[in-house]
């Protein structure tokens, strides 16, 4: 970048563009650039947009979702079946199964995935949450299992039904199979003995 | 200009790590071109074509094209998938602390066909064997010795004495088996039991088959973990990450013992 011929605040911006997951040099130079020409208004609601994110976002104490609010919309909500509780390992993974609108239930972020290789264990997860969440007599009577179906997320999977079953609780995952769309001659042997074994009446 | 673009290479996938928004980094080990790094595209979309091919702890068949920095992942064919070492927890622990190992003492692009060997027979093994813990510790006994780390176990490594059937000393630092009198003197010895040092030398110089054959109690058998992951660490002058999760299984209640596959 020849950000030497840029004014020090400008070379700044840029950089603090830069930083950003999928935003390269190019990238931030235009942005920048963007806001250069903007009017202030424009610029300082941004700033105060990313301020607000950074002061006022807590995780629920609940479910441990991002939420301005604790406990969350989510679990604030008595239209919601409290009986089942979807394990997710992302916020944004509550965001893709809300868009659905075919869940009604109440959610638990874990914040990750085991991944024994990186050193990530159930200790790094928000899992002492849920099972606290789960032995207060709060009359849970299914855990769903939602975490990605690869290696690290059927490990986390098993190890959390590990946990749960001797409570008692119904343990469920999400199934595994064809993604709408698909080609059956790119399957991997996995999901296809999955789509069969998981077959439906037509 | 003699160097294809593209290539085909066998190779188990030991490691992914995410990249961009998409897609991911996977390290393969292959038989002739030694541990590789190359990018799967798109393989976090649920469509992906590649995503199941590439997953970790997989035997597949890739197509690669070389690329500025990294080789691009082009076509993937699983060869085998080892469906227990995702069904038992077990299994599945054992397997990604074998597959650590491999890729923390390899080196890049290296060819090394006796460790992909060694590493392809554990999975097929941990995939089926009950008995995983000694199917790990003859894992890690063959791969110090394929990559030059073999610890003595015949004589005294520090005076050359044959060692009796008493109880020796194990140091690491010295590079294996101690008589008495130089384990008294070596700071960092530990005990070793008669049983112990048999089961060493078994497990560098026997089949898998005959190691299947000996009976070892458990506290034999934690005692030859003991050592052997000491060694491991010695040689690694690093932790095995993994190792912490085989660890929280075994304080977990639940099945402790394998599923038959």
């Amino acid at each position: 970048m020849t950000q030497t011929t840029a004014a020090l605040p400008v070379s700044r911006l840029i950089e603090a563009f830069n930083k950003l997951p999928g935003i390269g040099p190019k990238s931030a130079q235009r942005l920048t650039y963007y806001l250069l020409r903007a009017p202030s208004d424009e610029a300082r609601a941004l700033a105060e947009a990313i301020l607000e994110v950074k002061e006022k976002i807590v995780l629920c104490s609940t479910c441990q979702n991002i939420t301005d609010s604790d406990p969350c919309a989510i679990c604030r909500d008595d239209q919601r079946d409290r009986s089942k509780i979807c394990v997710v390992e992302e916020p944004l993974d509550i965001l893709a199964l809300e868009r659905t609108g075919s869940y009604k239930g109440l959610y638990h972020v874990l914040h990750g995935v085991i991944s024994p290789m990186d050193g990530i264990g159930p200790d790094e997860l928000k899992v002492r949450e849920l099972l606290t969440r789960l032995k207060s007599p709060a009359d849970v009577r299914e855990v769903i299992m939602a975490t990605n179906p690869n290696l690290e997320g059927e490990a986390t999977a098993m190890y959390l039904t590990r946990l749960i079953a001797p409570l008692g609780i119904r343990m469920t995952r999400l199934a595994r199979g064809l993604p709408v769309g698909a080609d059956l001659e790119y399957a991997d042997d996995v999901t296809l003995t999955r789509a069969l074994e998981g077959r439906q009446e037509v | 200009m003699t160097v294809p673009r593209v290539y085909k290479t066998t190779g188990i996938v030991l490691h992914q790590r995410r990249l961009g928004e998409a897609d991911k980094i996977v390290t393969i080990l292959t038989p002739n071109l030694g541990k590789l790094d190359a990018v799967a595209k798109g393989v976090r979309r649920p469509r992906s074509k590649l995503a199941g091919h590439v997953e970790p702890l997989t035997y597949t068949s890739f197509m690669l094209a070389r690329g500025r920095e990294l080789d691009i992942v082009t076509q993937a064919q699983m060869l085998e998938v080892f469906p227990s070492l995702r069904e038992d927890l077990e299994r599945t622990g054992r397997a990604l602390y074998a597959a650590e190992l491999v890729e923390r003492f390899t080196p890049e692009r290296q060819e090394s066909y006796p460790v992909f060997r060694l590493l392809l027979e554990t999975l097929r093994r941990l995939a089926t064997e009950a008995r995983l813990d000694m199917t790990v510790r003859f894992f890690e006994m063959r791969l110090l010795g394929h990559l030059g780390y073999q610890p003595q176990t015949e004589e005294c490594v520090l005076c050359g004495a044959s060692l009796k059937p008493v109880t020796n000393g194990w140091s690491a630092e010295a590079g294996g088996v101690l008589c008495p009198a130089c384990a008294a003197r070596a700071p960092m010895s530990r005990p070793l039991s008669v049983n112990a040092l048999k089961v060493m030398r078994l497990l560098q110089k026997g089949s898998f088959a005959e190691v299947m054959r000996v009976r070892t109690a458990p506290d034999l058998e934690s005692e030859i973990e003991r050592h052997l992951r000491e060694y491991v660490l010695y040689v690694l002058e690093r932790d095995v990450r993994s190792a912490r999760f085989i660890e929280t299984l075994r304080r977990t209640p639940g099945t402790s013992a394998p599923r038959p596959a």
